[in-house]
Parts: structure tokens; C-alpha cells; sequence
């Protein structure tokens, strides 16, 4: 009976009895969500145009990161810092879709999918050649990011607000705008949204699917650079952050493979639900559940909608 | 000219359905056979067998596990690592609590209780499907992982959370533990894997074998064929498991000798097994074999080969290049031959046998 009250019942207790820290960890868990949405972002984008499962895209994160900080160490403006990796991401994309996605074209997906893999394992690879395995400080000031908390009265009690979370939130929200309102109304964004429903039937009202791969990994490219700003702001730069792509997975299969708005409430459901179960009932078990839980979240999920919450929904024919 | 069926009739349907129909393919394995097990003991260096053999064996064994399950049923699973821990902390926790029974039992056994894990972290696989099965079976790599750690009982509660690994003997002859040989720990992992490569060759060729290879092509037409779905799929991943976990026991314990497991059968052990076996190629026993020695190989060359011929490079220089090429590698074999070295190896010899008139 001990256990039963522990699980169902104390947590609740606790909840009620401090609202604040109950505020505190829904918070925390809505800003790691939007950090994980952004990173969900970057996969969706790319599965949705090219069918490819990018698993380099937590790489791509951190390169990003990493070209910017290393570029304003060589004594470039931050300004042109950020131009410049803009570029480089710009040939990355080039080069991925020459070099990786046109030779594999027509390919199985696990194929494609481990292709990524290697990719990943080559930017790692370059990465550390250029920029040296030591994690490096994000340059927050220089790019006006705001630190600091604010400390609100609320329910009796102290909530924290870190700024550099609020303007983390601000931005994905209006990153996630502009890249709806790209989808929407663009010439490129209609192009894209057609290759992503037939890439045979694309083809055949002319549009070019290599020019198409480029700009999607380029957005992908971007996003990665705004996720990279962010999180190491948060914490620092190294290569240890490529395992957040492992945290964006369970995002994507809860929201689906395929869909923008599912990457978002994905990203939000897993931040609030680790957050508050690593609260709440981890210390339960120990504590430190925070690397599995948010997998056993979106199983609970899959088995009640095998495509994720907003995927597209599964046709097999034979 | 020397690689050619010519001549050789079957009689019977049984030895037209051989695994190794020509002769000339079963005088090679007869000879791979025994370069393993009288040749290479005999000759190879203690650095040659403990560093390159043993683990080949292991990683072997491991992608064939694998490879049951991803290119034989064509259910991606990440998830290879924790099953091998698994294993490993099975044969451990057995061989602590019974240590008269033989050790090699044991380690076969392990992989039973590796295959019940399995099962059960299978079990999703007949809802969800294709990628969204693979990050499910992530689930079970990270709460494995995280138990490693958590779970005291596992490791016989020691301070640091690592394992060592008892003497156990065989005829009188130590086989694991500190003073084992190199050479009988080979020796007894060569066993191991034959043992397994055969009980393997058998079921795939057989009908459970087919029954995957039907689900695989397409689940839906299997199920009207007759099959049945999930005993099928769970089938699937508890032989693969059962295979993963008597790597992951013979790993700790004809190779590591102890140490802290969490760490050799993490998120990333589960990634360069996967690299094998889409290297060696999905779907092939002999891939297997051929991934694991080139993933495996890699790695020593550039830390043992360069500063023998006298180009001399650091540690972390080896270890960047290390990951640079592997994931080039990969890149380039899955665009020269996306089914992977086992595919080029039969285009090997189909022109052999042909070989020099091709036409």
C-alpha cells in the first residue's frame, strides 16, 4: 500500500502543497520542450521533403555552434560570425545533397538513414580537426542574448524566470511563424510541400528536386544554427551535446515524422512530462530517469496512435 | 578456372539445398576453419589475438544478432548495446551464484534471459513499424542502460559499480579471469562463435528463417500467407536478443576481463554494431563476418599501423581521423554497394566462375 500511495498519491500531495515549484518545473520542462521542439524541427523539415530520417542533425547543431564561436575567436565580428556560418551551412547543405543524398537517391530508407549516420560521424570528424575536442563558451553577450533571472511572486511563494529562457521561447515561437508563413505563401514553399506529398509527381511539373534537398538542409541548417545559439548559452559547446539529437527522437515519434505542429507539442508534452516525472517520482527510484522516461512517454503514446499525433496517417497496400 | 561447378551434380534435393552446394566453397571454409583454430593460435602474436581476433569474434557475434532481426525481419532495432549488457550481467550474476557449473554454460545461458528482455522490448513491433520502431527500441537501450547503473544487485553491489571477472576453468584450464592466455580465451570464443554461426545458418535456412524473410518483404501479405505476426516478430527478437546476449557475455568476460559495463554497452556500441552489419550487408551471414573485420580493423590500423611505417600520430589525432573515416566509409560503401560487402563478395564470385570468359 506504501508504494501505491508513494506513486499515486504523495506526488499529487506535494504538487498542491507547493504550487510554486510546481510552476518552477512546468517552466523548466516548457523550456527544455521548446529546445527539443527546435531540434524536432530540424529532423521534420528534412524527412518532410526527402523522406530522409536525418540523424545528423543533432551534429549539425552543435558544427554550427561551433563554426560560430570558432570564427569569433579568430577576432570575426559577431555579426559576420553569424553571416559566415550562415555560409557554411549553406555548403554543408550543398554538399550533403550532392555528394550523400544524389548518389543515393531511389535508395532504401535505412539506407538513407545510416547514410546520415556516417555523415555524422564525418562532421564529428571535421569538427574536431578544426575546432579541437575542448567545449568552447557560447558568445551569448555578443550576440544580445540577455542573462539574468527575474524573480516573480506567485502562490505564496519565489518563481525564477531565466531570461535567456524566455528569449529562447520568443525566438523558436517566431522561428516557427516564419517557417509556417515560408511554407505557405513562398513560391519555394509551395515547391516543397509538393515534393514532400510525390516526389515523382514534383518532378513532373518541373520542379528540380536536387535545388529543393539543398534549401531544405540549408533550413535545417538554420534551425540547427538558432538551436546551437541557445543551447549553448544554456550550458557550453561540445561535442557531448550531439546526444540531444537522442533526446529530440522521442519528440519526433510523438509528434510524427511529418508534421510541424507535432514537433512543437511533442517537444513540449516530453520537456513538461521528464521535467515533472524526474521530480515528482524520480527519487522513487533513484532518480536520474530522465534518460528513458521520455521514450516510455511517447511509447504510451505510439500504442494508441502507431503514427505519432499529428503524422500522417499509415496506408499499406499490397 | 578453378572456381566452377562444372561436374558437380546433385542427387538429391537435400544437397541441392546445401549451404555450401559447391565443393570449392566447402574446401574454403574447411581451410578458414583451420587457419582459425590450429594456425592462427599456433602462429598469431598475443597482441594479434587479443586485439584483433577476440574482439572480431565478439562484434561478430553481435552483428549477427543484429542482423537477425534488422536484415533478416527488417525490424530496425537500436537497441543492441543493453542486450548485450544484458548478457553480460546475466552470465555474471549466474556465475556468482553458482560458480561450480561450467562457465560456458553459463554463457550460453545468458543469452536467455537476454532473449526474455528482448521479447519483451519486441513487443511494440506489431503496432509500430519502420523508424518509429527504431526510436522505441531505443526505449529499451536507455532503461537498460540507466538500470546498469542503478541496480547494485547487478554488479554484486561493489563501490564502483564495475565488475570483475572470476577464474573460471575448463578441463583444469583457466578460460577466463586473469590468468587465462590469450590464446584459450581465443580459443574458446572460436568455439562459441562456430557453435552459433551453425545453430544460425540452420534456423535462417530453414522455415523459421523464411518466416522472416516473409515478414520482412511485406508483414501484411505474410499474415495472409498464414503466418502469424507476432509470434513471428517476437520470435525474431528473441533469437536476436539470445545471440546479442551471449556476445555481450562472452565480451566481458573472454575479452574485457571486468570493468564498468554501463559504459561498453551504451547508445554507441549499439550504433557500430548497426554499422557493421549495413556494411557487411543486411540480410547475410557471411556479411556478419566481413563488417566486423573492416569496422574493427579500421580503427587498430590507424593506431597501430601509421607509427609502425613511421608516421607518427597522437592519440586524439588517431581517434578524430578514426571518426572521420568510419563515417566515410560508410558513406562510400553504401553508395558503391548499398548491400554491402556480403553483395560484393557474390559478385566476386559469380565472376570467378566465370572468369576468363565471361560471356
Amino acid at each position: 500500500m506504501d508504494i501505491l500511495q508513494s506513486i499515486f498519491v504523495t506526488p499529487f500531495l506535494d504538487m498542491a502543497g507547493a504550487p510554486d515549484l510546481l510552476v518552477q518545473t512546468l517552466w523548466e520542462g516548457l523550456v527544455s520542450g521548446v529546445l527539443y521542439a527546435l531540434i524536432a524541427l530540424g529532423f521534420v523539415l528534412i524527412f518532410k521533403a526527402s523522406g530522409v530520417f536525418n540523424f545528423a542533425q543533432g551534429i549539425m547543431v552543435v558544427f554550427a555552434a561551433l563554426t560560430l564561436v570558432g570564427l569569433h575567436e579568430k577576432g570575426v565580428p559577431a555579426w559576420l560570425a553569424v553571416i559566415l556560418t550562415l555560409g557554411v551551412m549553406y555548403l554543408l547543405a550543398l554538399t550533403v545533397e550532392r555528394f550523400v543524398l544524389r548518389p543515393l537517391v531511389n535508395q532504401p530508407d535505412i539506407i538513407l538513414f545510416m547514410a546520415t549516420f556516417g555523415l555524422t560521424y564525418v562532421l564529428i570528424g571535421v569538427g574536431e580537426f578544426i575546432f579541437g575536442g575542448e567545449p568552447k563558451q557560447m558568445i551569448a553577450e555578443q550576440l544580445f542574448i540577455p542573462r539574468g533571472a527575474i524573480d516573480v511572486k506567485m502562490l505564496g511563494g519565489r518563481v525564477t524566470f531565466q531570461k535567456i529562457d524566455i528569449a529562447a521561447a520568443v525566438i523558436a515561437s517566431v522561428m516557427i511563424a516564419a517557417l509556417a508563413a515560408f511554407f505557405q505563401y513562398t513560391r519555394i514553399g509551395r515547391a516543397l510541400r509538393a515534393v514532400a506529398d510525390s516526389h515523382k509527381a514534383a518532378l513532373s511539373v518541373g520542379i528540380s528536386l536536387n535545388q529543393i534537398w539543398a534549401i531544405v538542409w540549408f533550413a535545417a541548417g538554420i534551425v540547427a544554427l538558432i538551436t546551437g545559439i541557445m543551447w549553448g548559452a544554456r550550458s557550453e559547446v561540445s561535442f557531448g551535446l550531439d546526444i540531444i539529437a537522442l533526446k529530440a527522437l522521442p519528440v519526433l515519434i510523438l509528434g510524427g515524422f511529418t508534421s510541424i505542429p507535432g514537433a512543437i507539442v511533442g517537444g513540449l508534452i516530453i520537456g513538461v512530462g521528464e521535467k515533472v516525472a524526474e521530480f515528482y517520482w524520480g527519487p522513487l527510484v533513484g532518480g536520474g530517469i530522465e534518460s528513458w522516461i521520455a521514450y516510455v512517454i511517447a511509447l504510451g503514446f505510439l500504442m494508441f496512435r502507431p503514427q505519432g499525433l499529428f503524422g500522417d496517417k499509415i496506408i499499406e497496400r499490397i | 578456372m578453378f572456381y566452377r561447378e562444372a561436374g558437380q551434380f546433385k542427387k538429391t534435393y537435400a544437397a541441392d539445398m546445401a549451404v555450401f552446394p559447391i565443393l570449392q566453397d566447402r574446401i574454403g571454409i574447411a581451410v578458414i576453419l583451420i587457419v582459425a583454430a590450429v594456425v592462427i593460435p599456433l602462429t598469431g602474436s598475443t597482441f594479434f589475438i587479443s586485439s584483433v581476433m577476440i574482439p572480431f569474434l565478439v562484434f561478430s557475434l553481435a552483428a549477427m544478432g543484429l542482423n537477425i532481426v534488422t536484415g533478416y525481419t527488417g525490424l530496425i532495432s537500436l537497441g543492441t548495446g543493453a542486450f548485450m549488457g544484458v548478457g553480460a550481467f546475466a552470465c555474471y550474476k549466474l556465475t556468482t551464484i553458482f560458480p561450480n557449473v561450467n562457465i560456458i554454460i553459463w554463457i550460453l545461458a545468458s543469452g536467455i534471459f537476454s532473449a526474455a528482455i528482448g521479447a519483451a522490448f519486441g513487443l511494440p513491433s506489431l503496432r509500430i513499424k519502420g523508424f518509429y520502431l527504431a526510436v522505441a527500441t531505443l526505449a529499451a537501450q536507455f532503461f537498460l542502460e540507466w538500470c546498469f547503473v542503478r541496480v547494485p544487485w547487478l554488479y554484486n553491489y561493489s563501490a564502483s559499480g564495475a565488475i570483475q571477472v572470476p577464474q573460471r576453468t575448463l578441463f583444469d584450464v583457466a578460460i577466463t579471469g586473469a590468468n587465462a592466455t590469450p590464446t584459450t580465451r581465443y580459443l574458446v570464443l572460436l568455439g562459441i562463435v562456430v557453435l552459433m554461426t551453425w545453430v544460425a545458418s540452420n534456423i535462417l535456412h530453414g522455415r523459421i528463417g523464411r518466416t522472416f524473410m516473409a515478414v520482412r518483404d511485406m508483414d501484411i501479405a505474410a499474415e495472409l500467407m498464414g503466418i502469424r505476426l507476432l509470434p513471428a516478430k517476437l520470435m525474431a527478437f528473441a533469437l536476436s536478443s539470445f545471440y546479442c546476449g551471449v556476445a555481450g557475455a562472452v565480451m566481458m568476460f573472454l575479452w574485457y576481463g571486468g570493468g564498468e559495463a554501463a559504459d561498453a554497452f551504451n547508445i554507441r556500441q549499439s550504433f557500430n554494431i548497426l554499422f557493421m552489419v549495413i556494411i557487411g550487408g543486411l540480410g547475410s551471414l557471411i556479411g556478419c563476418f566481413l563488417g566486423a573485420a573492416l569496422l574493427n580493423i579500421v580503427p587498430i590500423i590507424l593506431k597501430f599501423g601509421f607509427p609502425a611505417i613511421g608516421i607518427a600520430i597522437g592519440s586524439e589525432t588517431a581517434e578524430h581521423l578514426n571518426h572521420l573515416l568510419v563515417g566515410g566509409l560508410i558513406i562510400f560503401f553504401l553508395i558503391v554497394e548499398p548491400h554491402g560487402l556480403a553483395r560484393l563478395w557474390q559478385i566476386t564470385k559469380q565472376k570467378l566462375r566465370t572468369w576468363p570468359f565471361p560471356y
